[in-house]
């Protein structure tokens, strides 16, 4: 049997990991760990911008997170601020669509979002980590009320239209009977002492009672139906009041189902660092946040402005841009130094006069692809059929995920779904090919096969393919492990008068902190060298 | 020859992506079932398909065009313009010597993500052929899946 291959020859490290842990959940974790997708986010606090800059000017180039910080911290220390924004408002990714608002991407399909007042759809980023301490201290300081995101959700699905027939499994199930029975393989190898290599008795019988706790076995360490593993995998049916009120225990998924269904898979999402409790979004949309960097900064940002040249010389840096409201209309801005927040995708394409170092990192970095669909529904009924509260179902098709919304919980309105959400791969291309009510069919289409409800209940969604995006050309830096060895630091050192920020410039990159902590890094060191002269 | 060759030697500091690394990426944001993905390719009248799996599926030219290169360069080849630029593929001279489009798929381009490597050689060479023979473009010496192996 090929489980018991895994068990023969178990060293104490190999068993280390396989507690609490699927063998390849911490493999990934470990590459993961390695990309710089899931390390600690490094603020260090409140940043202090000491010295005195004796007026100098500064010209952000982008009102995103990362130039609106670097405007707010410098302005209060005493720079002459200015930004230029591409579009016509600020908060670049961080951003929401409401009903009422129209979005024109690349290619010139125009999409009105029609949902209800009060209902959204965050297209770029959406949810915040606990542990993203910079971005956080801002929405505290900035008075961005958050509410808890739901990653986990045990009753949410996991869904494989190759596996149980194609009908969704609840999280739960996948997850506490692969825990059972992973823990009933083990803990009778470890109960007959087969283990190996410097594993003790003692380590043995302790580790046969923790999984014998922790998988819910019974005293012969199986994992059967019983109330006991119902309590943990839920009910046939549940405890109730009054005759007939008896619990019916459940059957569990045979290990072997689980195994060839794939739905493993999934499971990983939820034991990421970046994934785990507590998550937060804040209460009305994600833009609350960049709309509450725009009440400080705002005064000092030119719209509709797009920038087509850098040029830097021993007096200063002259940014060329022209007004889009006015096409032809070029227009300059002079300052004494520049931040330039502007995605790699355009920057790369625009003259500057940096080393060749940089200009080397700014074109070595490729952009996601990622693709989101709302959908808006007539009732909530994956709360009220399937009591989904909040939470992601993962599914092989090519929608990917379906998030439910963390907010507005067991009401009888209306409700926007997160119908499709891709990150690169072939359906994100595929996804992003496609005009945009085609996107929102196909994703109608797919997402019926999880939730039939769809067919009744649907009534208008919008797209956003992030590879269409006109301020962005691409949903955010896409760095490999080796780019980062060798263009990484170049591309974050001040060159001359020109420091670079944004996301792409961050270790977690098209996270709003990576944005955050590149920004504030950067305006440090600048700072420095302003006051040092 | 009308490859530019200081963009190729930048593009020769980009790293050459292997598929399984990108991914992880991909599985931290969204995540799935890398063995076992699966969509079954669906068509309709507008020849958009799904693919099955972390590969394009897709296998002529024009199914590969349609459902890849059109998410950035259009459905003309026209490009697109906003903050930056698509460049487009219709009557693009660059396209002369098929041995750069081959170079750009397969490694990506700045911005550009390396699409060729969810592509086979023979996609590849597929895409480029058709790209180089449509749009206005009429480059008749046809790529091999051999020129594609020896880009990668």
């Amino acid at each position: 049997m090929q489980q018991s291959q895994y068990f023969t020859g178990m060293s104490r490290r190999n068993l280390l990991s396989l507690i609490g842990l699927t063998a390849g959940t911490a493999a990934m974790y470990q590459a993961m760990t390695s990309l710089g997708l899931a390390v600690e986010s490094g603020y260090k606090g409140p940043v202090k911008l000491e010295g005195d800059p004796k007026g100098a000017t500064v010209l952000i180039l982008g009102a995103g997170l990362a130039g609106m910080t670097a405007a707010l911290e410098l302005r209060q220390v005493g720079y002459k601020v200015k930004i230029l924004e591409y579009n016509k408002r600020s908060g670049g990714r961080n951003w929401t669509l409401r009903g009422g608002d129209t979005y024109t991407e690349l290619g010139g399909a125009t999409q009105k979002c029609e949902f209800d007042e009060g209902l959204y759809i965050n297209p770029g980023p959406w949810r915040i980590p606990y542990h993203h301490n910079g971005l956080l201290a801002y929405c505290r300081r900035l008075g961005v009320t958050l509410e808890p995101f739901q990653q986990l959700n045990h009753n949410a699905f996991l869904h494989s239209s190759k596996a149980f027939g194609g009908k969704p499994q609840r999280v739960r199930d996948i997850k506490i009977d692969f825990q059972g029975h992973v823990s009933e393989l083990l803990a009778k190898i470890a109960h007959t002492g087969k283990l190996e290599g410097g594993v003790t008795k003692e380590d043995q019988e302790m580790l046969v009672e923790a999984l014998r706790s922790w998988g819910a076995l019974d005293k012969d360490y199986a994992y059967t139906k019983s109330v006991a593993t119902s309590e943990f995998r839920g009910f046939a049916q549940d405890p109730g009041g009054g005759l007939g009120g008896a619990p019916v225990p459940s059957e569990p998924i045979a290990l072997a189902d689980i195994l060839s269904s794939g739905l493993w898979g999934s499971l990983a999402n939820f034991s990421l660092y970046e994934f785990q409790t507590t998550m937060f979004q804040p209460v009305g949309g994600i833009d609350m946040i960049g709309k509450a960097f725009t009440k400080e900064v705002g005064d000092l940002i030119t719209y509709n402005s797009k920038v087509s040249k850098i040029h830097q010389d021993d007096k200063g840096v002259t940014v060329t841009y022209e007004d889009v409201t006015n096409p032809g209309a070029m227009k300059e801005e002079k300052a004494d130094w520049c931040i330039c927040t502007i995605p790699l995708t355009i920057l790369s394409q625009i003259e500057i006069n940096v080393g060749a170092p940089m200009q080397a990192a700014i074109e070595a970095v490729p952009y996601a692809s990622s693709v989101k669909v709302g959908l808006q529904f007539k009732r909530r009924f994956w709360e009220q059929d399937e009591l989904i509260f909040g939470g992601v179902s993962y599914t092989d098709l090519p929608i990917t995920q379906i998030s439910y919304p963390s907010t507005s919980f067991n009401t009888n309105g209306k409700g926007v779904l997160l119908g499709a959400y891709t990150w690169n791969g072939p359906h994100s291309y595929e996804f992003t090919s496609m005009v945009p009510e085609e996107r929102v069919r196909r994703a109608v289409e797919y997402g019926t096969m999880i939730h039939p409800q769809y067919k009744d209940e649907f009534e208008n969604g919008i797209s956003m393919a992030w590879h269409r995006s006109p301020f962005t050309l691409g949903c955010a830096g896409d760095w490999t492990e080796e780019a980062r060895k060798e263009h990484y630091d170049n591309l974050c050192q001040i060159d001359g008068r020109i420091v670079l920020a944004g996301e792409h410039a961050s270790y977690i990159p098209a996270w709003m902190e990576g944005a955050i902590l590149s920004s504030l890094d950067a305006i440090t060191r600048l700072h420095q060298r302003v006051v040092t002269g | 020859m009308s490859v530019h060759p200081s963009t190729l030697v930048i593009a020769r500091h980009v790293d050459m992506t292997q598929q399984s690394k990108r991914s992880l990426g991909l599985i931290a944001a969204t995540a799935f079932f890398t063995a076992y993905s699966a969509a079954g390719a669906l068509a309709d009248s507008a020849g958009a398909t799904f693919s099955d799996g972390d590969k394009f599926s897709e296998k002529t030219g024009q199914e590969l065009y349609t459902n890849v290169c059109q998410a950035c360069h259009m459905d003309k080849g026209q490009g697109a313009v906003g903050a930056g630029k698509y460049p487009a593929l219709a009557k693009n001279a660059n396209l002369e010597s098929g041995g750069y489009p081959i170079y750009v798929i397969v490694h990506g381009q700045k911005g550009m993500p390396p699409v060729g490597s969810m592509m086979s050689d023979d996609q590849v060479a597929a895409v480029v052929n058709y790209v180089r023979t449509n749009f206005g473009n009429d480059y008749k010496d046809a790529v091999t899946a051999e020129d594609v192996a020896g880009a990668r």
